[in-house]
């Protein structure tokens, strides 16, 4: 019903953030989804913009794995980047999410211009703002699912109990309820996955990134997990997904396809 | 926007640190142990010396340290000079002396019997003796008596510990006889070890009656023992050599033997230190070992530094995270140690029936030691896990 033109996104976000997504972390009252919106209305700024990025790996020959990219990803858009191996999705990735930074051009996270920020900054950004989900879960394997979801707010110096409390809910959210006092050993991939997601999202991050996170999964299960990451759009959080599967990315309203360092097409399209 | 700062409370990084510990605990044990080893080591050395330093000042307690001896030293053209024979009562004469004992060395060998070769003489020192001297120098009879007035003018003897020992003698039941000069002599009395005079040990005492009687003794004493109240010693010390020898108040030497002993305890020192430089080099190694092992941990935990700054971690918090976990172990290590030490200290002291001591100032330098050992050693491998880029950490599996 929603969702399936770029313009109709950028004007519903202004009431989706009334979504957990949008509240600030910090704010002890963020337990339950707040009314209260962030920004104003009417000019929702980008979660994350990039204008005329640059990023070359040195080394002989240097690799220019992004040149001159442009993306901008409106508060609680989903969207998909595509394209081959080496193409630099993992690179904008990186560079989105703050863990790189670009050698020319400008990133905004919320409209802050990361160019001038510290390490302790960054960190920051990450510890509130963005949530991870990679390929490879990266889970703890001898803490409780439980303890590795409430691991996402360790940097956000929230005390233990609470950070648990936080976890349990964000596990019934990914509907995991039931398994929360597994270790990682116990569940099936899917699971873990559901795991690595409730841990970017337990901060209530504004901007969830994810790097092939159907990759190590069979087909039924990583429709699963596509589901969820629609269904945590629908609730007001951006979310990129990076993947090279067709399947997946055809789900997605909005598709960035790169090519060469460079971003060929960028459109919304019909899921 | 404004964002609050990332930040790891204590209790989390203490968490971490433990955790990281936990996820490979051989490794852990392991390294622990390099410490531990050296810390163990560092606490028996200090432990031992301080326990036998505390049996050497219960015994001086015991013994007292206000007997002070008169020998006599050299003439000024360098012969052996002598006491005269009245010296001994000449001392007692002092007012604050509360006893006075005397030896005086008899040129006699001692024999198990007649038959024995006279080469064999066992490296015996008869002596002459006063009855008064087993009170004056502390000393106690193991077996049967010692001498008493009676049996002074007898050929009786009393054996000091070593003595019997080489002489095969442990009844002292009047049964048995040993041979002095060319008389056989009941042995009436087996000494204790006297630790103030060990050369009693291997001496065998005779009444001085008997032995100027039979045995060609001059009558003048070799060495004479004094005890007096503690707060004297010192003014006894002035007169004695004037009291001992009138005639030649510089021919005489005087000596306090408690100094002696308190002096072996603190030759031991040398020792000490030689064997304490050597488990501060155990601990070095230990901290190689920490090192090391927190060198692969970094290795092998890329992907995890990579997650953890991809959750907000700052370069701080994974130094931190690293130095702690360094720390946490070398820690272990000296907490191990020093009960390993402590268990051993207090084994061979009992064993040894000392008292057992192990200084405070000990385990707070091991603690110490351990934490600083920690420290450095988790500066290099935190310092590494701290510079990887979040992209290099997680795109490493």
């Amino acid at each position: 019903m929603d969702d399936q033109i770029n313009t109709a996104v950028q004007v519903r976000t202004g009431d989706e953030r009334a979504g957990p997504g949008a509240a600030r972390p910090s704010d002890p009252s963020d337990a339950s989804p707040s009314p209260e919106p962030e920004l104003p209305q009417d000019d929702p700024v980008s979660v994350v913009e990039l204008a005329g990025v640059d990023r070359t790996y040195p080394g002989k020959p240097p690799v220019a794995a992004l040149r001159g990219v442009d993306l901008a990803v409106r508060p609680g858009e989903l969207l998909a980047v595509v394209g081959p191996s080496g193409s630099g999705k993992s690179t904008l990735l990186n560079i989105a999410g703050t863990l790189d930074r670009a050698d020319a051009g400008t990133v905004r996270i919320d409209g802050r211009d990361l160019s001038d920020c510290s390490d302790r900054q960054l960190a920051s950004i990450r510890a509130h703002r963005i949530g991870f989900v990679f390929q490879q879960f990266f889970l703890a394997p001898g803490a409780s699912a439980l303890d590795n979801v409430a691991d996402g707010l360790l940097y956000t110096g929230r005390p233990k109990r609470e950070r648990r409390e936080a976890a349990s809910r964000t596990l019934e959210r990914v509907g995991l309820g039931d398994r929360a006092h597994h270790k990682p050993g116990e569940l099936s991939g899917g699971q873990r996955q559901r795991v690595a997601i409730a841990r970017a999202l337990v901060g209530d991050p504004g901007l969830l990134l994810t790097d092939e996170p159907t990759g190590a999964l069979d087909s039924a299960t990583g429709e699963a997990i596509v589901e969820l990451l629609v269904d945590l759009h629908r609730g007001g959080t951006a979310v990129i997904v990076i993947t090279h599967d067709a399947q997946v990315a055809a789900a997605m309203p909005r598709r960035v396809l790169m090519r060469d360092g460079r971003i060929e097409s960028d459109e919304a399209v019909r899921g | 926007m404004t964002l609050e700062p990332s930040r790891l409370r204590g209790a989390d990084l203490v968490g971490l640190a433990v955790a990281g510990m936990r996820a490979r605990p051989l490794r852990a044990v392991l390294s622990a142990l390099g410490i531990a080893v050296g810390i163990a080591a560092m606490v028996v050395v200090v432990g031992i010396s301080a326990s036998s330093r505390a049996e050497v000042e219960a015994q001086l307690e015991l013994l007292g340290t206000n007997l002070l001896t008169v020998s006599p030293g050299q003439t000024i053209t360098g012969e052996e000079a002598s006491l005269p024979p009245e010296s001994v009562d000449m001392v007692a004469r002092i007012g604050p002396v509360e006893s006075v004992g005397a030896i005086g060395e008899v040129d006699a060998n001692v024999y198990r019997s007649e038959a024995i070769d006279p080469n064999l003489s066992n490296g015996i020192t008869v002596y002459a003796t006063t009855v008064d001297l087993l009170g004056t120098v502390g000393g106690e009879v193991a077996e049967g008596r010692f001498l008493d007035e009676a049996l002074a003018a007898f050929p009786t003897t009393v054996l000091g510990s070593t003595t019997a020992e080489r002489l095969g003698i442990t009844v002292a039941d009047g049964s048995v006889a040993v041979r002095i000069g060319d008389e056989d002599f009941t042995v009436v009395g087996v000494l204790e070890p006297v630790p103030l005079v060990p050369e009693l040990d291997a001496g065998a005492l005779v009444g001085w009656p008997v032995a100027e009687a039979e045995l060609g003794f001059d009558g003048a004493p070799t060495t004479i023992f004094e005890r007096s109240p503690d707060a004297t010693v010192a003014a006894v010390r002035e007169v004695l050599p004037a009291t001992a020898n009138p005639e030649a108040p510089q021919e005489t030497v005087v000596s306090r033997p408690s100094d002696a002993l308190a002096a072996k305890a603190a030759t031991d020192r040398t020792l000490t230190t030689l064997l304490l430089s050597l488990g501060g080099v155990a601990l070095l190694v230990g901290g190689i070992g920490v090192a090391n092992t927190m060198v692969i941990a970094v290795l092998e935990r890329r992907s995890e530094i990579g997650l953890r700054r991809s959750l907000g971690a700052t370069r701080g918090h994974i130094r931190g995270q690293f130095l702690a976990e360094s720390m946490l172990l070398a820690g272990l290590g000296g907490v191990g140690g020093a009960a390993i030490g402590g268990a051993a200290t207090a084994g061979f002291a009992l064993w040894q029936g000392w008292p057992v001591s192990i200084p405070l100032w000990a385990l707070a330098l091991s603690a110490a030691a351990t934490i600083a050992v920690g420290a450095v050693a988790g500066v290099y491998p935190a310092s590494k896990a701290a510079r990887y880029s979040p992209t290099v950490a997680l795109s490493a599996y």
